[in-house]
């Protein structure tokens, strides 16, 4: 809807990766069957493709984050790219140059895709406004808007165990008002088509007229997760119990941590995923997170294809003629 | 346009001739996305060979990525089996500029280390930019290069001539 | 110098006149309307055919940056563009650097303006000593030294029992005193606390920030017997607790933002930083909600919220940008947007603008009765012009409406008989 249009190209086509939001279910099944092909690279002897071999991919990190750095990294690697990984202290009492600055003095190293992470909600849209021509901005999470690249990595796993989307009821469990993988997922699964989409979590932790996100609220899990495909666990950060969100980890882990016994109400067959990193014991259990139904890891693995799809598709369109916007 | 079926023949017979002088008696057969396969499939059965057929796409590793970008319809190589030490049959519709090749090749390296490959195609229709020949091939001939040549299938298989605009 | 403004349609609505009558100025007055005033030969003779005549407008908010901020704008850039707006008198509020808790700031403010001749510069002075809300700022002294009220300056006090002695310490001396109506713990977020926040991910205001601590303040003006203005509502439900109080006699006055009248919430689309504003743009019901408290007269005044802003101010990500937006150049053409759109008629538009402000301030001025002061707006209703970087005047650009085609713009304005703005003719 709101940055959509920056991210398409004059026909429609990637040209960076911001947000789900407004994107075509043709877009998305592009991705996802391009991943599908990359997956195999993992098991090969050489683990490497050519594909953007001479491109050059920066990390722009101005908020840390060793795991998902770690995944663009090894994503753009295997496509045999350069990498630079710039992290960008953002402790206020040290004032260093605006963002804008930073990104002209990155520029001047010739580069041809940004891969952003920011505290702030808008950043990676403002970066893409602001970058020249050709260069593919990729946002790895900014505040709580969107974090794209892990929604699908995430729907991209339920299609590899439930490809039916219209009969799946997915239920995204825990702090949604901060969570940008909420949303960004929230906005994948209907695009896709899925059945239901549920969020459960007390009123505390759901930001106002959530249901226009097109989801169904629950409040209690008997209700929540009773039949779902799939439990998407959210993490939860101990700054919510200062914020006066929550009272305590344990009675988010009484009434809401996904126990075996909650587990049981789902769907016999169903997928218990989480971003991570797991708090064991707070939103999970850990006989759950190690159990059966879990695929957890398999999210990890999965990444790193879905940001090889993803980083492919856009750099390729950025290369192509006629592609440009205005 | 010469039918399918008696290039088919033709490259069978001089794939028997060739496997035997080599002394090659399990050869895999590879076939490139699209047409590569459905020819693979067909010749497949007319040697009678047991292993299973090997399927690559060579989107992740076309030198014109910089130029055209992304293929949006790639599917996935499968190649159900080891490559090291293997003698390896690489299957093609038509051979042009050699480029696919190249990148087949570079694909399969990436796999293991291939005992020996051989190429066959359909149809060789000249106008080389690399140095690439096929082993085999079910007939030469030249296409000025206004015009593309196209096997369209995979039931049933057809060469088509078209111009390309 | 003897003035003659002919052939204009005079709206005056202090005086209820709404005609074709000439004006007459002489030693920086009005000495006649309609027809000259006995032995009266004009200096010129300004012809406002076509245009119409109304009384200069008064701006209850508009920060002017100086002292203090000077790289954002100055008392001389500012009130030149209040000038080519048809503003006279711009109310200054004090969260100035330094704080107008002393006459010294004052007399500052008051000089600069003097030397920049284009508008007057009314100030308002701080409700507690340097903004902190904690000890009472010296009101006597900044009262005869010439603030027309005293302000929390944009800082809501947070320590209630020292509002209600800021009160009743204001009413005193007889001090209007001009709130912002947010409650500073509820009130921390970068937009509307409903579904365009939630969708965008941003950290949401809720509407009760604001109506929570009006019902609050409501009770506390009618305990103390104190006379307040509550300044840009944002809410609907702000504008029915004002009419209540209103209706039950107490003196309580409000006034809304240009802009908070025309956006909304929808607007932040695309993280627009130009729509990041204090108070936020809310629903389309409160835009509602607020056009019919100023056509009804609930809401007494029509501002300009101005606070103009270096262009690094506006350029990051949304919440690292500084909120505020300018907002002199296009106040009358947003007001005539809205008579256009039926929302409120050309005189009361007129009256929110000039005679209303005021009332509010208890000033004798806003209005063009023979030995009023001439203060004088001449302005084209008509002309249709762009929005761009080069018809916003003084030093912002940092405006939500850039782009965007307005009709109305300012022919003449002239400040005690003097012209202070003449427009280009085309």
């Amino acid at each position: 809807m709101s940055t959509a249009p920056i991210q398409l190209d004059r026909q429609g086509r990637l040209r960076h990766f911001l947000t789900v939001e407004g994107l075509s279910r043709h877009h998305l099944t592009e991705i996802l069957d391009t991943a599908e092909s990359l997956r195999g690279v993992a098991e090969r002897r050489v683990k490497k493709l050519p594909t953007l071999h001479g491109k050059t991919v920066v990390n722009l990190f101005f908020e840390a984050s060793t795991r998902t750095r770690t995944t663009f990294e090894l994503a753009a690697k295997r496509l045999s790219a350069d990498v630079l990984t710039l992290n960008i202290a953002t402790s206020s009492a040290v004032k260093g140059e605006t963002l804008l600055d930073t990104l002209r003095n990155i520029e001047a190293m010739q580069c041809d895709m940004f891969v952003v992470r920011h505290q702030q909600s808008g950043a990676a849209a403002f970066i893409a406004q602001q970058v020249k021509p050709h260069i593919a901005v990729l946002n790895a999470g900014d505040g709580c808007h969107a974090h794209p690249t892990q929604a699908m990595l995430d729907v991209f796993t339920i299609r590899r165990h439930k490809p039916d989307f219209p009969q799946l009821q997915i239920a995204i469990v825990g702090d949604i008002l901060h969570s940008r993988v909420a949303r960004s997922l929230i906005h994948a699964l209907n695009i896709l088509g899925a059945g239901e989409v549920r969020v459960l979590a007390p009123r505390t932790l759901l930001p106002p007229a959530v249901e226009m996100l097109g989801v169904r609220v629950f409040h209690q899990p008997q209700d929540g997760l009773r039949d779902v495909d799939v439990v998407v666990m959210l993490r939860l950060q101990k700054e919510r119990m200062e914020g006066a969100l929550l009272p305590s980890e344990q009675e988010f882990f009484q009434r809401y941590g996904l126990t075996r016994e909650r587990l049981a109400l789902a769907k016999p067959d169903v997928l218990v995923m989480h971003p991570g990193p797991i708090n064991r014991g707070v939103e999970i259990d850990s006989r759950v997170a190690d159990g059966p139904q879990s695929v957890i890891l398999e999210q990890v693995t999965n990444g790193i294809a879905v940001r090889m799809a993803i980083m492919s598709i856009t750099l390729g369109n950025q290369a192509r003629p006629g592609g440009e916007t205005d | 346009m010469r039918d399918v079926d008696s290039l088919l023949a033709a490259m069978t017979a001089q794939l028997r001739e060739q496997l035997a002088r080599r002394g090659i008696a399990d050869p895999i057969l590879i076939g490139i996305h699209t047409g590569g396969v459905w020819v693979a499939e067909q010749l497949r059965q007319r040697l009678g060979l047991a292993t299973p057929l090997g399927q690559l796409d060579i989107s992740f590793y076309r030198d014109d990525f910089s130029r055209i970008g992304m293929n949006p319809q790639v599917r996935p190589s499968e190649l159900p089996f080891d490559v090291d030490g293997r003698h390896l049959l690489l299957i093609d519709d038509v051979l042009y500029t050699g480029r696919t090749i190249r990148a087949a090749l570079n694909e399969l390296f990436d796999y293991g280390r291939p005992a020996s490959v051989l190429l066959a195609v359909l149809v060789d229709r000249g106008g080389r930019e690399l140095p690439i020949e096929a082993h085999v091939a079910g007939t030469r001939l030249e296409l000025p290069a206004g015009q593309n040549l196209q096997l369209i299938g995979p039931n049933p298989l057809q060469l088509l001539i078209q111009s390309c605009s | 110098m003897r003035l003659v403004l002919r052939g204009g349609r005079l709206i005056d609505p202090a005086h209820a006149i709404d005609a074709l009558q000439d004006v007459y100025i002489a030693a920086g007055r009005i000495v006649g309307l309609g027809h000259a005033p006995d032995g009266f030969t004009p200096d010129r003779a300004i012809d406002a055919a076509q245009r119409i005549v109304c009384p200069g407008f008064i701006d209850l908010c508009a920060r002017l940056r100086e002292p203090g901020q000077e790289h954002k704008a100055t008392i001389a850039t500012e009130t030149q563009a209040a000038a080519a707006a048809g503003i006279t008198t711009l109310l200054c509020p004090p969260d100035t650097d330094p704080v107008i808790d002393e006459p010294a700031v004052v007399e500052l403010i008051r000089r600069r303006a003097e030397a920049a001749g284009q508008a007057r510069v009314l100030t308002l002075g701080a409700l507690t000593h340097r903004l902190r809300g904690e000890r009472l700022a010296e009101m006597a002294a900044l009262k005869e030294a010439g603030c027309v009220g005293v302000s929390d300056g944009g800082r809501p006090l947070t320590q209630t029992r020292v509002l209600r002695r800021a009160l009743e310490y204001a009413a005193t001396f007889d001090l209007t005193v001009f709130l912002t109506p947010l409650d500073p713990e509820l009130g921390h977020g970068l937009a509307h606390a409903g579904q365009v926040a939630t969708r965008m991910g941003l950290a949401g205001i809720p509407a009760a920030a604001e109506t929570g601590i009006l019902a609050r303040d409501l009770e506390l003006l009618r305990e103390t017997g104190a006379r307040a203005h509550f300044g840009r509502l944002s809410c609907g439900r702000s504008v029915e607790l004002v009419a209540r109080a209103q209706a039950e006699g107490l003196p309580v006055s409000a006034d809304v933002a240009g802009h908070q009248l025309q956006l909304t919430e929808l607007d932040l689309s695309g993280f627009n930083s130009q729509c990041h504003v204090q108070p936020p743009l809310r629903t389309l019901r409160d835009r509602d909600g607020l056009r019919t408290g100023l056509a009804s007269g609930v809401i007494g005044a029509l501002c300009s919220d101005h606070q103009p802003h270096e262009a690094d101010a506006k350029q990051a990500p949304f919440g690292d940008t500084a909120p505020g937006v300018v907002g002199l150049s296009t106040l009358l053409a947003l007001g005539l947007r809205l008579v256009r759109d039926g929302v409120l008629p050309l005189s009361a538009l007129i009256e929110r603008l000039s005679w209303g402000p005021a009332r509010i301030l208890g000033l004798d001025s806003g209005h063009l009765g023979i030995g009023a002061v001439a203060d004088v707006c001449v302005f084209d209703p008509k002309t249709v012009w762009s929005v761009t970087p080069d018809t916003l005047r003084g030093r912002g650009r940092n405006s939500p409406f850039l782009g965007w085609e307005l009709q109305g713009r300012v022919t003449y304005t002239l400040l005690q008989g003097q012209i202070v703005y003449t427009a280009l003719e085309s």
